[in-house]
């Protein structure tokens, strides 16, 4: 199912500054695989080193996040939105 | 929702008081009972940054009676852009001073509380015991996690902002009646992923926009009777000028407010960033701008590798640098030379060592070698005619 993922100010530097992607999979992990592959600098920002998806981004589908849904194995249909929604911490200079 | 001051605390107010406050006397939603129940609160806000300059002058112009600030900082000329309970007269002063000077101009009637320390495990309970609620404005991970963690040990609400860049987060994180910043995000990038503002750089104008967001969440926990953020994750994006709002729900399982919490005290929170860490990974070497420079003099064979983006290129170019951006590295490791050692640049030296790591992810042999402090180094310690950003 092609998709749409929304990329956040803080991984935009991975995506060549796009603020969406397309990607496909008939669910949410293999949507962000295919996003993985195809930025491949993306990768060990998304994904731990025992492969698996790292909890300071969390991922809405529309407006629930996932972890409410069938977390990963939630499945797409097409033109669904997905939004990565990383933790940022700034206030002021450190 | 009601208000987090019970009626019993509610302070009288003088005639001065009823003149000075007659805008929200009017409100029906705050009117007299909310605004004695202002004066009676106690807010505590952590960091005098771009967050808590707002978060200050909001809370010190609506009368909450008592507002403590935490910081250990001192005001420096790159804070002006944004953090504007600090003026140019006080720099190099404490942020605590300065931003307590502002508060009683702005306010006299309010009782300030300066705590001018850096908020550690040790302290966090003491310094957040006796506060109605707390105002989180810092700036890295491990200070988060820890005002989380405080306010939930101690029943008492956390109101939570956060920016990068153009993006700002809101919430309320309160335990006991929604979920808590550890059900949102359960742990932190590794450390040095999300650059923060010194690096990435953020829009002056964002910080007040979330920070007086935080503000007006205080003042309606404390007046009582509004719909407040908890249980939501307000997104604001400054650029596109769009707000989003996103369902936060209680994990249960959550190790601190759900239902069998495994953490029951606050804990080391560089070690649960990631900061400090012994690791596997093989230390990554470093070069100073004088020794760099030593070596370009000596005629060494180089690559220097600019991995700033464009826009930070135009501030300060590096001689004889080649530019390719750290959001490149793992697919253009086939412009690299092996044989020759490569030296990586990038503003303070922090974003470069995640360009050496992506090489050396993807099999690049050759050697990588991060410049210390990078072009500010060498702005301030080799070509003084360069500025420093």
């Amino acid at each position: 199912m092609p998709v749409t993922i929304q990329i956040p100010t803080a991984l935009r530097v991975f995506t060549d500054r796009k603020s969406e992607v397309q990607a496909k999979g008939a669910i949410i992990a293999e949507a962000i695989a295919d996003f993985a592959a195809s930025y491949p600098d993306i990768k060990q920002h998304l994904y731990d080193e025992g492969g698996t998806l790292r909890s300071f981004i969390n991922i809405y589908l529309g407006d629930t996040n996932i972890k409410n849904l069938g977390g990963l194995d939630t499945p797409l249909k097409d033109g669904d939105i997905l939004m990565l929604v990383p933790a940022i911490a700034g206030g002021s200079n450190p | 929702m009601t208000s987090i001051i019970p009626e019993a605390r509610a302070r009288d107010l003088s005639n001065d008081e009823i003149s000075r406050y007659s805008r929200h006397l009017l409100l029906p939603e705050v009117g007299m009972e909310g605004q004695k129940r202002l004066a009676a609160s106690r807010v505590l806000i952590v960091g005098t940054g771009g967050l808590g300059a707002p978060l200050a002058l909001y809370l010190a112009a609506a009368g909450v009676g008592t507002i403590g600030v935490v910081d250990f900082d001192f005001v420096e000329a790159s804070n002006l852009q944004r953090q504007i309970i600090h003026s140019t007269r006080d720099i190099d002063r404490p942020k605590t001073a300065s931003a307590k000077d502002r508060i009683k101009g702005l306010n006299p009637g309010v009782e300030v509380v300066v705590h001018n320390t850096r908020l550690t495990s040790e302290n966090a309970l003491d310094i957040f015991s006796g506060y109605d609620l707390v105002a989180d404005g810092t700036d890295n991970y491990q200070t988060r996690y820890l005002v989380n963690d405080a306010c939930v040990l101690l029943g008492i609400p956390n109101v939570y902002g956060s920016i990068y860049q153009f993006e700002g987060q809101a919430s309320v994180f309160y335990a006991k009646e929604g979920p808590c910043y550890r059900c949102l995000y359960p742990s932190p990038p590794p450390p040095g992923l999300v650059p923060s503002c010194a690096e990435g750089g953020v829009l002056g104008v964002l910080p007040g926009i979330v920070g007086t967001i935080q503000a007006c969440e205080a003042i309606k926990l404390i007046v009582g009777g509004a719909e407040s953020l908890i249980g939501r994750l307000l997104l604001f994006d400054a650029w596109n000028m769009k707000f989003r709002e996103l369902r936060i729900e209680r994990d249960p399982n959550c190790p601190i407010c759900g239902a069998s919490p495994t953490i029951r005290g606050l804990i080391d929170y560089e070690q649960f960033c990631g900061i400090g860490l012994p690791s596997d990974e093989a230390p990554i070497e470093t070069i100073t701008a004088v020794e760099l420079k030593e070596r370009i003099d000596r005629g060494d064979r180089l690559q220097l590798i600019d991995i700033r983006e464009p826009h930070e290129r135009a501030i300060v170019k590096f001689p004889g640098a080649k530019y390719i951006p750290l959001g490149q590295m793992a697919r253009r490791v086939d412009e690299f030379d092996p044989s020759a050692d490569a030296v990586f640049l990038c503003k303070i030296g922090q974003r470069s060592v995640f360009a050496i790591r992506a090489l050396r992810d993807s099999g690049y042999e050759g050697r990588l070698i991060n410049l210390k402090d990078g072009v500010n180094a060498w702005a301030r310690d080799v070509d003084k005619s360069l500025p420093q950003y």
